[in-house]
């Protein structure tokens, strides 16, 4: 901390305590400043050992720009956020024709394979799901059913068209009321690759363009809660949402990701404690991507999900593990953040990622001021602690 | 690798390390490079403020908006120089000759009262009032020898920190 470091720099090369005196080496430089040890000026000490504030301690800003300095050259919050390509293969004369050839074959025949196989799927899809609307208006119960098999349908076409292989482990959900389910997150197909084989309602941040109208109709047949992230007042009436949810038992259960945005599979950001005060288990779930054929991080800062599909079709396969994990509760001299960082901790031990401190708004949003005021309150209340003495 | 829009040949790198007074070693200037490009979102040729202050931990220092007006369209030349003071190999006068640099706003070769006044004022935020910064200054300028309308140079500024170590230095990631 600053307040800390600045004591530090008194301490010149020994313990640096906070009690630390004048060094000899210091109070040779003091020799040509005027004596005041006769005329104290008031609210500082004279005697030793009580440590004197000096203009040195004002002037040696070093360990502030320090910090800026070591932030310039790197960061942990872009590093989440960061692609990390593998290395090329193709830099050889006899591995270059393969991989052309490769690129032929994924381009030219996978690529519109998978296009016709997608196109099949959402035209089944909006068949079934329009007749199932209109043929079993009285059948609610039966509508929803099929509506709910017809979205898992959905999402196994979707996962067909990349070629998804997917390794489950664990006991796959259960459908029952009051849980929760947390995963981390790397790109919207997190969604799809979990909807496929448990009917999850999700909370979700709005897209625009088709997305948005796919949402919509998930909306309807497996449920869930649309929430706006630029919308500041959204958050009170979301947690309501996401209570009435987990409370009623006919809703299918509720998926979240708390990381609030999409993470480059090898960090992970904080979590945001709302899905960890609803009084009700919260099953993790944590998801690792291979990255041996394509990384499945959507930057959506620089790819729009289209393309980000196209990238996935057009590789040989989408290769990932999702583990469930045991349901966790919080302790009752826990709080919902305490219980938010636990959650995570257990997900990032399962999937092998690194835990970063940072709020995943900041890809959105400058930092307030909160953090640079409590680096300014113990700078602050160091030196008004010296004054005092 | 990121975005290495153009990569760096040698003459580049050599021409850099030049410009930095070989403060940093050629992989380091590489590694440097990487982290410039990447912050450098549309491949301007240089960095913007709103890029800086799109890493928090840039963001939330308190001298933020101060080292901003220093490296704000830097190249990327003169933003390895920039952080040359920084390298381990950099000297005590290099360092001091920032700080100076940081506290002389107005570039005019002088330190006001009011110069430490402002920077004192960034660190602490609203946690002093400003009667109680004045007052803390008033008192160690007049210890230092110096009166509130003296004027700090950069020798003055070499005689205060005397022979004290500067722990101002920053590690380059090399992959």
């Amino acid at each position: 901390m600053l307040g800390g470091d600045l004591v530090g720099e008194q301490g010149m090369g020994s313990c640096g305590g906070e009690l630390e005196l004048m060094k000899p080496s210091s109070s040779e430089s003091e020799a040509d400043r005027p004596d005041t040890q006769d005329d104290p000026p008031p609210g500082s000490s004279v005697h030793e050992p009580s440590p004197k504030l000096l203009l040195q301690d004002f002037l040696d800003i070093s360990s502030a720009l320090n910090e800026a300095a070591g932030a310039i050259v790197d960061d942990s919050f872009t590093r989440c956020f960061k692609s990390n390509a593998p290395e090329p293969w193709n830099w050889n004369i006899y591995l270059f024709p393969l991989w052309c050839f490769g690129v032929l074959v994924r381009y030219l025949i996978l690529f519109p394979t998978r296009v016709v196989i997608l196109a099949m799927g959402h035209i089944i899809f909006f068949s079934s799901f329009f007749s199932v609307h209109f043929l079993l208006q009285r059948q609610q119960a039966l509508r929803r059913k099929i509506q709910r098999f017809l979205a898992e349908l959905l999402c196994c076409f979707y996962v067909a068209s990349w070629t998804g292989v997917i390794k489950y482990h664990g006991p796959l959900p259960s459908l029952r009321p009051n849980q929760v389910f947390v995963a981390n997150h790397t790109s919207m197909i997190d969604f799809i690759i979990l909807e496929q084989v448990t009917p999850f309602a999700v909370i979700m941040q709005k897209h625009p363009g088709w997305v948005g109208v796919l949402q919509n109709f998930i909306l309807e047949t497996v449920g869930g809660i649309p929430f706006n992230r630029g919308e500041a007042k959204d958050r009170e009436v979301v947690g309501e949402k996401l209570k009435n949810h987990v409370r009623g038992s006919d809703n299918n259960p509720l998926l979240i990701f708390p990381e609030g945005t999409c993470v480059n599979n090898q960090y992970s950001v904080m979590f945001k404690k709302g899905a960890f005060e609803l009084d009700c288990a919260v099953c993790p779930i944590a998801i690792k991507y291979n990255k041996i054929f394509v990384d499945a991080f959507w930057n959506s800062k620089k790819q729009s999900f289209t393309k980000h599909l196209v990238r996935l079709m057009t590789s040989w396969a989408v290769v990932c593990d999702v583990w469930y994990l045991e349901p966790q509760i919080r302790r009752p001299d826990e709080s919902p953040i305490d219980f938010s960082e636990r959650v995570r901790a257990i997900i990032c031990a399962r999937a092998g990622l690194k835990k970063v401190p940072w709020d995943g708004y900041l890809k959105h949003s400058r930092p307030g001021p909160k953090l640079r005021e409590r680096k300014q309150q113990s700078y602050a209340e160091s030196i008004l602690r010296r004054l005092e003495k | 690798m990121g975005n290495a829009s153009s990569m760096l040949t040698q003459y580049d790198i050599e021409e850099v390390q030049d410009h930095c007074n070989n403060l940093f070693s050629q992989q380091e200037i590489v590694s440097l490079y990487e982290r410039f490009c990447q912050l450098d979102r549309n491949a301007k040729g240089f960095i913007s403020a709103d890029e800086f202050l799109s890493v928090p931990e840039f963001a939330m220092n308190p001298l933020s908006q101060r080292l901003l007006k220093m490296v704000d369209g830097l190249n990327f030349k003169d933003f390895v120089a920039f952080l040359s003071a920084f390298s381990a190999k950099a000297s005590k006068q290099q360092k001091i000759e920032l700080i100076f640099k940081v506290y002389d706003s107005d570039c005019n070769g002088k330190v006001s009262f009011n110069d430490v006044l402002e920077v004192l004022r960034d660190l602490s935020g609203p946690f002093m009032s400003d009667e109680q910064r004045e007052q803390v200054l008033v008192q160690v300028l007049k210890e230092a020898g110096y009166t509130r309308e003296s004027y700090l140079l950069l020798d003055d500024f070499v005689k205060v920190f005397g022979n004290s170590d500067l722990k101002m230095e920053v590690e380059v990631p090399v992959d």
